[in-house]
């Protein structure tokens, strides 16, 4: 207790806020960022196939995919600007200490989304006039602007874990600054691999899901088949690679993070055949309360062999590492996601297995029940990812080089509790909007699929103030090309 | 030297989110004042048409401004974002609202909660440029300083107020000439007068504004105010009225198109004005652009960063722009999402 009390005389009052406007506006955002960085390569995977084999469902799912791609990247852009004005708004110490020494990936992003940005509006809005190939090819790039600009975000990322590239003068003030060694720092590789593969499998099982609820609902035609089997098979390869590339990170993250890892796995002494905990909570005096004990395998996995040795928590002073709680907290996510992980591998054995034996999806309901449930499952794993790294580096901002509290605005507790009361309500419309408007287009495709989209199209609240937009000017209806088809 | 030319490009950088965003806010500021459901139907028509395609590339030129601030001025940005903590986020806060009505008017179709989503969409088009003009002229007001806190009277005075009110008329004059060139553009007639009228009208309330903030003048901003009368700036300020008259006679005439070019000369003048008259401060007259430039390291590589950039996007951003003007570029209809 006596530590708690003194850390927090120590603290401003307005870190509190700013920690959990950052934390609320970051999880609102990093949950878009996987449809934002995956969704064009899944629907462009889609969509060659409709152009290869003149697959008129095929071209539909594409269109509306890209249809979904342009709401979700306009709040996607929205709620990522806000976080970029967060570094000013909360963190202007570690900006305007720091920024130039790490800033440049940021450039990178900035750039990278610029292009995305223009990709995606052709994209968007060359389905109707530009020749089909041309099309396909004007947004083959996407993938590749969208994997540079994650580049950019996770190298700051990396350099906030392990900062490197630049010296210390007198003052304190960061001098020499080497941008190479600042770019690719100790974690970025282990780091950006994980969060890319994250980012594509998450997209795959999340719109997978949705069409896994379709079929679940009794809706088997083909539209649904592919709607579920192209994004589920994109998930379904990267599962395994993602499964290696989280066991290597952690492996990073113990020797190049110690303390994270300690806290990841609720290591408090430094010891060999250290156990591996299941869950469980950290007391202050070091024990841990509840969970699976497992004798040894802390340290096999972290090692290979039982007496590898394991930093434990006590190795640094109480306010140079993150308290019992957050220990837990870093704990209970890096043991979700590793549980999600393990899980989702099992549902793709099934899922091949089906596959090699029959060349068929999986009959059996609970399949696509345990495949609708991945995506949110994906979701969460994300979720857990992000906490894992973020609150494994308590109390710190760059680590070891200056704290969370150090970097925080002066601006007074008050206005950051009033922001943040703010910006709750206006997310919880947006997303709330969000979805509400990605179900009514849901809506409305059933019914187109079903037949009654004309009783639809002339209903009276057509009538907007908007609308009406202009015919199409294709032809004679006899004539009418389906977008992107060669028909 | 690099430190120059990083706050050089930072410039053009504000100057293209002044244009590019300025369209959009305009737009949103006409939809705003397009009066009911009903009067309003076919303004409200073209200014969804005309600015779907674009609007996002527009509004990532601030994400440009940000890194460019925080990566090659950090202090800079540390000192503007403590200072002016309270408009920022307010401009921010709007940022979220507009950018949300907006792409989430196009998909509803239910009367009343367009209405909802439009009005979010228009009053936020107002208040976000708003409060950020007020930024730029609290910055110019030199009452901005390393280690100033946040607190009103840093923003709530004339000059700051007056540049507000200047950036919220510069984008309903850009607004208003680009959509007088669209209306054109999309065969709406009818939209043509209706929004020359208010280009017209716009251009006089910024010529306005900006006499009265030119003559009310507070003895903070005497180093902004002396370089904008005076020399360069001074040429420029008188550039860019000659830019807003010519503006005014060409959308009247059947060459309107150029119109777009020099309403935008009109905007990126006044930036430059601004500009030239604080140099060489980043903050009049408390930090230089020598004092606030991050490591020389960094400024280099952020100019080589840019120049491969460059090369990546000037390609596709012209590809973007050719398409959009010949009329290539179309959003998806419900028919083309139903079968």
């Amino acid at each position: 207790m006596s530590t708690a009390a003194h850390l927090l005389a120590n603290t401003p009052a307005q870190l509190l806020p700013a920690r959990e406007l950052m934390a609320f506006t970051l999880a609102s955002h990093i949950l878009l960022v996987p449809l934002g960085v995956a969704l064009p390569f899944v629907t462009l995977v889609m969509h060659y196939r409709g152009l290869r084999k003149a697959d008129p469902v095929a071209l539909l799912l594409a269109r509306r995919w890209s249809a979904v791609m342009a709401v979700q990247f306009a709040v996607g852009i929205v709620t990522g600007t806000v976080l970029s004005f967060e570094f000013g708004l909360l963190w202007p110490g570690m900006m305007g200490r720091w920024g130039d020494v790490f800033g440049l990936g940021f450039g990178v992003e900035a750039w990278a989304f610029f292009l995305e940005a223009i990709l995606i509006a052709i994209y968007l809005y060359g389905w109707r006039r530009l020749k089909p190939w041309t099309h396909f090819w004007l947004g083959a790039p996407l993938p590749l602007a969208a994997l540079m600009g994650a580049f950019g975000i996770i190298a700051a990322n990396a350099w906030m874990n392990t900062p490197q590239g630049f010296t210390l003068d007198a003052s304190g003030k960061p001098v020499n600054v080497s941008v190479q060694q600042a770019i690719f720092t100790p974690m970025f590789g282990p780091q950006y691999w994980h969060f890319a593969v994250a980012m594509f499998l998450t997209a795959g099982y999340v719109v997978a899901g949705v069409y896994a609820v379709g079929w679940l609902r009794g809706r088997r035609d083909r539209y649904h088949r592919l709607g579920f089997t192209v994004p589920f098979t994109i998930a379904a390869i990267l599962t395994p690679v993602q499964f290696l590339l989280g066991d290597n990170i952690a492996r990073q993250i113990f020797h190049k993070q110690p303390i994270k890892f300690a806290a990841a796995e609720l290591v408090w002494d430094t010891d060999t055949h250290v156990p591996e905990y299941l869950f469980g909570r950290l007391q202050e005096d070091g024990t841990v309360k509840g969970g699976l004990k497992i004798p040894q395998l802390d340290s096999i996995l972290a090692g290979f062999k039982p007496d590898t040795q394991i930093t434990g928590l006590s190795s640094v002073a109480a306010d140079d590492r993150p308290t019992a709680t957050q220990a837990t907290i870093v704990h209970w996510s890096f043991d979700i996601m590793a549980t999600v992980g393990s899980v989702l591998i099992l549902l793709v054995l099934w899922y091949a297995w089906c596959w090699w034996r029959r060349r068929d999806l999986p009959k059996s309901r609970w399949f696509f029940r345990c495949a609708a449930v991945a995506g949110v499952a994906s979701l969460v794993t994300v979720e857990c990812g992000w906490i894992t790294t973020e609150v494994g580096r308590q109390p710190w901002i760059v680590y070891q080089n200056m704290r969370v509290s150090e970097a925080v605005t002066p601006t007074s507790a008050g206005s950051l509790w009033t922001m943040l009361g703010i910006v709750v309500a206006v997310y919880v419309l947006v997303f709330g909007a969000f979805l509400s408007v990605l179900l009514k287009m849901r809506s409305r495709w059933r019914l187109a699929d079903s037949g009654s989209a004309q009783e639809l199209a002339e209903g009276p609240e057509t009538d907007t103030p908007y609308g009406p937009r202009p015919e199409p000017a294709v032809g004679a209806p006899g004539t009418h090309r389906a977008p992107g088809s060669e028909q | 030297m690099t430190a120059n030319v990083v706050s050089w490009i930072l410039l053009l950088a504000i100057a293209a989110y002044a244009c590019g965003g300025g369209v959009d806010y305009g737009a949103g500021f006409w939809d705003l004042l397009a009066g009911g459901a009903d009067r309003g139907k076919r303004p409200r028509w073209l200014i969804d048409h005309a600015m779907a395609p674009v609007w996002e590339v527009n509004n990532v030129w601030l994400i440009f401004v940000l890194v460019l601030m925080w990566t090659g001025f950090p202090v800079f940005f540390q000192t503007v974002f403590t200072a002016l903590w309270l408009p920022l986020a307010l401009a921010v806060v709007g940022m979220v609202l507009r950018g949300a009505g907006f792409a989430l008017r196009k998909p509803t179709r239910r009367l009343a909660e367009r209405r909802i989503y439009g009005a979010v969409f228009a009053v936020s088009s107002l208040l976000t440029p708003f409060f950020l003009g007020v930024v730029i002229g609290s910055v110019a007001s030199g009452r901005v300083a390393p280690g100033t806190t946040a607190s009103a009277d840093v923003w709530a005075n004339t000059t700051s107020i007056t540049a507000g009110l200047l950036t919220v008329a510069a984008t309903a004059f850009l607004g208003a000439v680009f959509l007088t060139v669209d209306a054109r553009r999309f065969g709406a007639h009818d939209l043509v007068g209706y929004f020359r009228l208010r280009a017209w009208i716009s251009s006089a309330a910024l010529l306005v504004i900006g006499v009265i903030g030119l003559t009310v003048t507070d003895p903070h901003a005497s180093y902004v105010h002396h370089g904008l009368t005076h020399g360069v700036g001074l040429v420029l300020v008188i550039v860019a009225v000659v830019a807003l008259a010519v503006t005014a006679w060409l959308v009247a005439g059947t060459a309107a198109g150029w119109a777009r070019y020099s309403s935008v000369a009109v905007v990126a003048l006044l930036v430059a004005a601004w500009g030239f008259a604080q140099r060489p401060y980043l903050v009049p007259t408390s930090l230089t652009v020598q004092q606030g430039a991050g490591a020389s390291a960094t400024l280099q590589w952020m100019l080589i960063v840019a120049a491969v950039a460059l090369v990546l996007i000037g390609p596709a951003l012209v590809v973007l722009y050719r398409l959009d003007t010949h009329g290539v570029l179309e959003p998806l209809t419900d028919e083309d999402v139903a079968k």
